[in-house]
C-alpha cells in the first residue's frame, strides 16, 4: 500500500528523516518497494513571468509568449492555453526538462514558423491535480526563478509497503505508525474516536440481519450513521492531494472521507445516498441477482454472499464494493455511513468468486481491528461534520463483533530456543507491550494477552517473531551447524544417480540438455499415448499447455521444429526428467528421451572435408541407449532387445529392450513418417526412450572385490564363416546360436557383414561372422578347430534354417 | 696384363651415374653377373700360372670387392633417396579442421548443472537430497503447510488444479517444493509407492529438495514452470542463528566469494514462524549483477523456523522438535550466477542457447575440483 511521508507524520510525531523510516519499515517486516520524491521529479519546474503574450500570427490558438523564467534573458514561448497572458506568473520548464503528465522531454522548436524554446505548464502536466484547463496561475507577488516545489512547498515522498497477507493491521496508515512507534521511531498520535453527539432518531433503523439457520453470514456488526442536510461537493485540496499522490481518483467529499479512513487507518466504510434507498434496508444473502457495481461492471450474486439490500435488491456487495443505484454525488444531501464488521473468509470467498479486487476486500478479507467498528463510524461522521456540515441523527447499530481474545502461555525461554538469541524477561514484557500486547504474571512462563488488532497472533512462536523483529534478525548470532559426527554415506539415491549419469553420459555423445515444458498440447498427449482426463489442467495458462506430458519426445520434437524454423535442422537433443502416466505419485516416472535429427550423428552434423554428411539411423538411437545403460551399469548386449516397437516408430525401424516381457526398459527407432510431418519435421529423425525407474535396482553386494582376471597363455585362433538366411532372421539369433555352438572354446563372435542382392537370392541376406577360438590348456589342432567350426555351422543352421555360403 | 684402371674408372661412372634401382641393377649385371665384366675376368684366373694369378689375383678381386662395396652404397642411397621422395609425396595440410569430439559438443543444461552445484555444497553439510510428486494434494501443498482455507496466501500462489476427481477432491501441480517438507517428516507405515520418493526420515532431518514447480503466472521473469530448492532441518536445537549460517555459507560457497552480507527481513509465510526474507549483497553498477561485492540488495530467498503447526501436522511435538527451512529459486540463482538474462529461454531447446550457456559432460561440480571451472 501506498501513503506519503505527510500522511505518516499525521499519525506518527517522529523526528525521524525519510531514509530512517523506510530503512526501519523494511527491517521490521513492511517491506518498502518503492520510494517516489514528488519533489525531486519536479525540482526543475521553476516559477516564470510571462513578460509579454502576443498572438501568433498563423494559428488562432496560440500566443508567442516572452517569458523571465531568472536566467537574465527572455525566452521565446509558443503556448496554447487560453490564460497565457502578458503579466501571468506561471510554472515553466526549460527545453530538455522531462514533463511528467505528458510523458515527454521538451525540446528547442519552432511551431508554425515561431521559436519555441521550453514549455508553459498546467497542473496535470507536473501531475499534481487533473486541471488542465490552462497553465499555473501563481500569485502576483510569487518570485521568479525559483524551483516550482520549492515555492509551492511540495514535498510529497509516496511510499509503497508491500504488506504480507498476515498483517491486516498494517493495511492503513495508522497501524504502519502503530508499528514504527513500537520501534522506537516516534509516538502514535492518538485519533479522536470519541461518539458524536446525535440530533435525533435516525431515519434508517438498526439494518435487521435476516440469515436462515445454517446459512453463511458475512456481516458481524453493522454500525450506519445517518447524516441530514450535508453539503457535498469537490474536497479540499488537501484531501485530494492525499489521494491523488496514492493513485486515487479523488470523487467527492464523502466518498473521499472513505478513502481517506480506509487507506489512513485501514478501515473500510462504505456511503449511501440515503434519499436513493427505497424502503426497508437489510442485511442478507443474494439470491441470483445481477449487481451494478461502483466499478461500472454487472455481477450475479449466489447465496453464499451477504448484501445490503433495500426493497429493490442489493444496494451494496458487503465488504466488497458498492453498487451504482446509491452512490453519493456531489447532489447528495442526506448520507448514510456504513462501518461494519466482516467475517474475513467469507469475504474472501465472495472476492474469489467475483473476481473484484477492492480496497475494501483487500482490507477485510485480511481482518480489520473489531475494535474499530463504532470508533470507525464515529470518525468518519466527525470528519462528514467538519467538511460538509449536516446533522448527525443517532447510530443505527445491530449485531455484534467476534473478539477472538487470544491469551498465550508464554515461556521466556521460547525466543532463546528458537532463535539461538538471548533477550531479557524485561526487554520482551516492553517490546511487547508497546506493540499493545499485555504480559502478566512472573517467573520463566508468562501470560500474553493480544491486542484485538492481531488475530494473526496465536501462539508462542508468533511472540518469538514479535520479539525478533523489534530486536532486530541482525542481532541473532550466527552459529555453525555442527558437522555431522561421521563421513556422508552416499547421498544420492539410485534414481538421483541414474538421472545425473544418463545426463553426463548422453551429454559425452555429443547430444544438447532441454528442459521442456511439463504440459503439452491436448492433441501431442494423445499422440503419444497420453490425454487422460485426470492429466488436463482445469484451468491452464494456454491452449498448448493442457496436458500433463505422457512422454519426453513432443517436448523435444517441438524443439527440434523451432531450431529447425531458425535454421538449424541437424539437433541432437535430449531431456531426463519426469513423465505422467496417471495423477498419483506412482505414476510420475523418469525418463531419459532423446532425439536425433537429420544429420546430427554422434561425429557431428553437416558437411565435413573428412565423410559425406550421413543421414542418422535407427543405429544412432540404439547407440545412445546403449550408452545410457552402460552408464547405468547395464550392458545392453544382456538385455533383449525385441522387433516391438513403440508406438511412435517406424514399424520395421525400431525395437524395444526389456529384461523380459513384463519389464520394458525403453524403445529406439526411427519416427513414424506421420509424426515427422505432424512436427513439420524435414527428416530423417530418430528416437530413444528410457525408462529410469524400470531398471531393477542393483544387488546388494557381499563385497566390492572384482572377479579374478583369468588371461590365457595360448594364442586365439579365428574363423570366418558366412551363412545365406532368410531377411526375416534376426541377427541376434544367428549370434546366439554360433556362441552357443561351443561354450568352452567359443569365445567371441563378432558380425563383420551383412549383404542382399540378386546373387543371394529373392528374400535372403548374407551375414558372415567372424569365430574366435580361445583354447583353454593346449594348442588346438587343425582337427579340433575343423569340429567346433563344424558345431558352429550346425548350430546356426539349425537355428536359422539358413546354410553356410560355398 | 689388361690395366684395370679404366675398368674400373669406367664402372664407378655407371655407379654414380645410376640414379633408379634399376639402371644400378644392370650395372651390378654388366660387372658382377655371369656374364659380367669382372665375372669374366675372374674366370680367367683358373687359366693363369700360379705366378702371374698371384700376380694379377688380388688386383681383380679388390676390383670386385671394390665396385660390390660401391653398389651397396649406390644402393642405399638410392633407398634413403627413394623415401625421402616418397615422404616428401606424401605431406598432408595439418592445419584441416577436425570434427568436434562427441564430448564437446553435448552439453548439460545450466539448471541440472545448477542442482548439482547445491548437492555438491549440502552433501558437505551432511545433507540428503528428498523428493517428491508435481501433482499433488490440495492438503501436501497448501493444508499441511498451514495454510488456512480460503486465506489470502492461499490465492498468491496462482494455483494450477486439476478437475475434481470422483471423490470431489481437486489434484493440483505443487506451487513450491515445500509439501516434500511434510512427505519426509511425516512418519507412515507404508514404503513409498515410487523409486524417486523419499521414505520419512526420523530427525534429526537434514535434506534439500529441489524439483520443479508450478505457477500460472508468465512474463519475462515468470514462467509457469520452474525450479525451487528448499531446505529442511529438524532437530532438537536448531535455531535461527544456525540458518543464518548455513544460507550464509551455501551463498558464499555457491557464488563462489570470499564473503557475503545477508540482510534478513520479517516477512510472512504460513508454514515458518518466525519468517524471514533474505537480500544478499550485490552491485548492480555494471552490466551484470555481482553478488558479494557492492552496496545493493537482491532478494533471494525465504526461511524461517518450521511453524509448530506445520511440526504438529508432521505428526511430531513441536514443544519437543524444532527446525528451520528456507527456499529459493534456482532458475534465479542459476541466471544470477552465469549472467543468463531471460528465464524464458530456459525452457525453449534452442540449440544456440543450450550451447552457449550449457555445461560440458566433464565439468563436474565438486567440493574438491571446484564448483565451476
Amino acid at each position: 500500500m501506498k501513503f506519503t511521508f505527510s500522511w505518516l507524520k499525521e499519525h506518527l510525531e517522529t523526528a525521524a528523516s525519510v531514509d530512517e523510516v523506510v530503512e526501519t519499515l523494511t527491517m521490521i517486516g513492511l517491506e518498502v518497494e518503492g520510494v517516489a520524491d514528488a519533489a525531486a521529479r519536479l525540482k526543475s519546474f521553476v516559477t516564470a513571468h510571462v513578460v509579454s503574450a502576443e498572438q501568433h500570427p498563423n494559428a488562432d490558438k496560440l500566443r508567442v509568449c516572452k517569458v523571465d523564467a531568472g536566467t537574465g534573458e527572455l525566452i521565446d514561448v509558443v503556448c496554447g492555453a487560453p490564460n497565457a497572458r502578458t503579466g501571468l506568473k506561471s510554472v515553466f520548464a526549460f527545453a530538455g526538462t522531462y514533463i511528467p503528465g505528458k510523458d515527454i522531454t521538451i525540446g528547442k522548436g519552432n511551431i508554425r514558423g515561431q521559436v519555441s524554446n521550453g514549455m508553459l505548464c498546467s497542473a496535470a502536466e507536473l501531475e499534481i491535480s487533473n486541471d488542465h484547463e490552462g497553465i499555473i496561475e501563481l500569485p502576483d507577488d510569487a518570485p521568479i526563478g525559483v524551483s516550482y516545489p520549492d515555492y509551492a512547498g511540495i514535498d510529497e515522498v509516496v511510499i509503497d509497503v508491500s504488506i504480507t497477507p498476515n498483517r491486516g493491521d498494517a493495511t492503513g496508515v495508522y497501524g504502519i505508525a502503530r508499528d514504527l512507534a513500537a520501534f522506537g521511531l516516534g509516538t502514535l498520535k492518538q485519533t479522536d474516536f470519541s461518539p458524536v453527539p446525535s440530533k435525533g432518531p435516525s431515519p434508517i433503523p438498526p439494518l435487521p440481519h435476516r440469515f436462515a439457520e445454517g446459512e453463511p453470514k458475512a456481516i458481524r456488526k453493522f454500525a450506519g450513521r445517518y447524516i441530514k442536510g450535508i453539503g457535498n461537493g469537490p474536497s479540499p485540496d488537501w484531501l485530494q492531494q492525499r489521494l491523488r499522490a496514492v493513485g486515487l481518483r479523488p470523487i467527492n467529499t464523502v466518498v473521499d472521507i472513505t478513502n481517506l479512513v480506509s487507506l489512513g487507518w485501514g478501515r473500510p466504510l462504505h456511503a449511501y445516498d440515503a434519499d436513493k434507498v427505497e424502503g426497508e434496508m437489510v442485511l442478507r444473502n443474494a439470491h441470483g441477482e445481477t449487481f451494478d457495481a461502483l466499478d461500472n461492471r454487472i455481477y450475479t450474486l449466489d447465496e453464499s454472499m451477504t448484501v445490503i439490500a433495500d426493497d429493490k435488491g442489493p444496494l451494496c456487495l458487503g465488504g466488497v464494493m458498492g453498487g451504482i443505484r446509491s452512490g453519493v454525488t456531489d447532489e447528495t444531501i442526506n448520507v448514510f455511513m456504513e462501518c461494519a464488521s466482516w467475517d474475513p473468509d467469507l469475504i474472501a470467498q465472495t472476492g474469489r468468486k467475483t473476481g473484484i479486487i477492492s480496497d475494501a476486500r483487500y482490507r477485510l478479507e485480511r481482518s480489520v481491528d473489531p475494535a474499530l467498528t463504532e470508533p470507525g463510524m464515529e470518525l468518519a461522521t466527525r470528519l462528514v461534520l467538519e467538511l460538509c456540515g449536516g446533522e448527525p441523527m443517532e447510530p443505527a447499530i445491530s449485531g455484534e463483533d467476534v473478539f477472538p481474545d487470544t491469551k498465550i502461555e508464554f515461556p521466556l525461554s521460547e525466543t532463546r530456543r528458537l532463535t539461538g538469541l538471548d533477550v531479557s524477561a524485561e526487554r520482551i514484557g516492553e517490546i511487547l507491550a508497546r506493540l499493545g500486547f499485555e504480559m502478566t504474571g512472573t517467573g520463566a512462563t508468562r501470560h500474553v494477552k493480544v491486542p484485538s488488532w492481531r488475530p494473526d497472533v496465536t501462539q508462542k512462536a508468533d511472540l518469538v517473531e514479535e520479539v525478533m523483529r523489534m530486536v532486530g534478525i541482525d542481532n541473532v548470532p550466527v552459529e555453525p551447524l555442527p558437522r555431522l559426527a561421521h563421513v556422508a554415506p552416499r547421498i544420492l539415491t539410485t534414481i538421483q544417480n541414474r538421472r545425473r549419469l544418463a545426463r553426463r553420459a548422453l551429454a559425452a555423445r555429443g547430444l544438447g540438455e532441454a528442459i521442456t515444458w511439463s504440459f503439452i498440447s491436448a492433441d501431442l498427449a494423445e499422440s503419444f499415448g497420453g490425454g487422460k482426463p485426470e492429466l488436463k489442467l482445469a484451468n491452464a495458462i494456454a491452449s498448448d499447455m493442457t496436458d500433463m506430458r505422457p512422454s519426453l519426445l513432443p517436448g523435444l520434437l517441438s524443439g527440434a521444429m523451432r531450431n529447425q524454423n531458425r535454421g538449424h535442422a541437424d539437433v541432437a537433443l535430449f531431456e531426463v526428467g519426469q513423465v505422467f502416466l496417471s495423477d498419483l505419485p506412482e505414476g510420475q516416472r523418469t525418463y531419459a528421451t532423446g532425439i536425433r535429427t537429420a544429420t546430427a550423428g554422434i561425429n557431428g552434423a553437416g558437411r565435413h572435408w573428412q565423410e559425406k554428411p550421413q543421414p542418422v539411423s535407427v543405429f544412432d538411437a540404439k547407440a545412445d541407449l546403449a550408452a545410457v545403460l552402460d552408464a547405468l551399469g547395464a550392458d545392453i548386449e544382456k538385455l533383449q532387445i525385441v522387433a516391438e516397437p513403440a508406438s511412435w516408430s517406424h514399424p520395421g525401424r525400431g525395437g524395444r529392450i526389456q529384461l523380459g516381457p513384463k519389464v520394458i526398459l525403453g524403445w529406439f527407432g526411427e519416427l513414424h513418417p506421420s509424426l515427422i510431418s505432424k512436427f513439420d519435421l524435414d527428416g530423417p529423425v530418430v528416437a530413444f526412450e528410457l525408462d529410469l525407474d524400470a531398471l531393477p535396482e542393483p544387488r546388494k553386494k557381499p563385497t566390492r572385490s572384482k572377479p579374478a582376471l583369468e588371461i590365457s597363455q595360448l594364442m586365439a585362433v579365428s574363423r570366418d564363416f558366412a551363412f545365406v538366411v532368410d531377411e526375416s532372421v534376426e541377427a541376434a539369433a544367428i549370434l546366439r546360436a554360433a556362441r552357443g555352438a561351443d561354450k568352452t572354446l567359443i569365445g567371441d563372435v563378432t558380425i563383420f557383414d551383412v549383404f542382399t542382392g540378386a546373387h543371394v537370392g529373392e528374400g535372403k541376406k548374407s551375414v558372415a561372422i567372424e569365430v574366435t577360438l580361445q583354447p583353454r590348456d593346449k594348442t588346438l589342432t587343425d582337427e579340433e578347430i575343423e569340429a567346433v567350426g563344424g558345431k558352429v555351422v550346425a548350430a546356426v543352421e539349425k537355428a536359422t534354417g539358413g546354410v553356410l555360403r560355398g | 696384363m689388361t690395366d684395370l684402371a679404366p675398368m674400373s674408372a669406367s664402372l664407378k661412372k655407371a655407379i654414380a651415374d645410376a640414379d633408379t634401382q634399376a639402371a644400378l641393377e644392370a650395372v651390378r649385371v654388366s660387372a658382377l653377373g655371369k656374364k659380367g665384366s669382372i665375372s669374366a675376368l675372374l674366370a680367367t684366373l683358373g687359366q693363369m700360372s700360379p705366378e702371374e694369378r698371384k700376380e694379377k689375383g688380388p688386383a681383380i678381386n679388390g676390383l670386385k670387392n671394390e665396385i660390390t662395396v660401391l653398389i651397396e652404397a649406390r644402393r642405399a642411397e638410392l633407398e634413403a633417396y627413394a623415401l625421402e621422395k616418397r615422404l616428401a609425396a606424401e605431406k598432408v595440410d595439418i592445419t584441416l579442421p577436425l570434427r568436434p569430439a562427441p564430448a564437446a559438443a553435448g552439453r548439460i543444461h545450466p539448471v541440472s548443472q545448477v542442482i548439482d552445484e547445491i548437492t555438491a555444497i549440502f552433501s558437505d553439510m551432511g545433507f540428503a537430497i528428498a523428493e517428491g510428486p508435481d501433482i499433488e494434494t490440495d492438503y501436501y501443498n497448501f493444508t499441511a503447510l498451514n495454510f488456512p482455507e480460503g486465506h489470502p496466501a492461499r490465492e498468491m500462489h496462482d494455483t494450477f488444479f486439476f478437475s475434481p476427481g470422483a471423490d470431489g477432491t481437486r489434484k493440483l501441480l505443487r506451487t513450491h517444493t515445500s509439501p516434500v517438507q511434510i512427505r519426509v517428516m511425516q512418519k507412515t507405515n507404508e514404503p513409498p509407492s515410487a523409486a524417486y520418493l523419499t521414505a520419512p526420515i526420523d530427525p534429526p532431518i537434514r535434506v534439500v529438495m529441489p524439483g520443479r514447480t508450478y505457477r500460472n503466472d508468465s512474463d519475462q521473469t515468470h514462467t509457469p514452470m520452474f525450479h525451487q530448492v528448499e531446505g529442511l532441518v529438524i532437530d532438537k536445537s536448531s535455531h535461527i542463528g544456525q540458518l543464518r549460517w548455513v544460507l550464509e555459507e551455501f551463498l558464499k560457497a555457491f557464488f563462489e566469494v570470499e564473503s557475503v552480507k545477508l540482510r534478513f527481513r520479517p516477512s510472512f509465510f504460513p508454514f515458518t514462524e518466525p519468517s524471514m526474507e533474505v537480500d544478499v549483497q550485490c552491485d548492480r553498477s555494471g552490466n551484470e549483477v555481482k553478488i558479494g561485492q557492492g552496496s545493493d540488495w537482491l532478494e533471494i530467498l525465504g526461511c524461517g523456523m518450521v511453524h509448530p503447526n506445520v511440526i504438529r501436522n508432521a505428526g511430531l511435538d513441536p514443544d519437543v522438535y524444532q527446525g528451520f527451512a528456507w527456499g529459493m529459486g534456482i532458475d534465479r540463482i542459476a541466471m544470477l550466477k552465469y549472467g543468463m538474462p531471460d528465464l524464458r529461454a530456459f525452457f525453449d531447446a534452442d540449440k544456440r542457447w543450450i550451447d552457449h550457456y550449457g555445461f560440458r559432460p566433464f565439468d563436474l561440480p565438486t567440493l574438491f575440483g571446484g564448483l565451476s571451472s
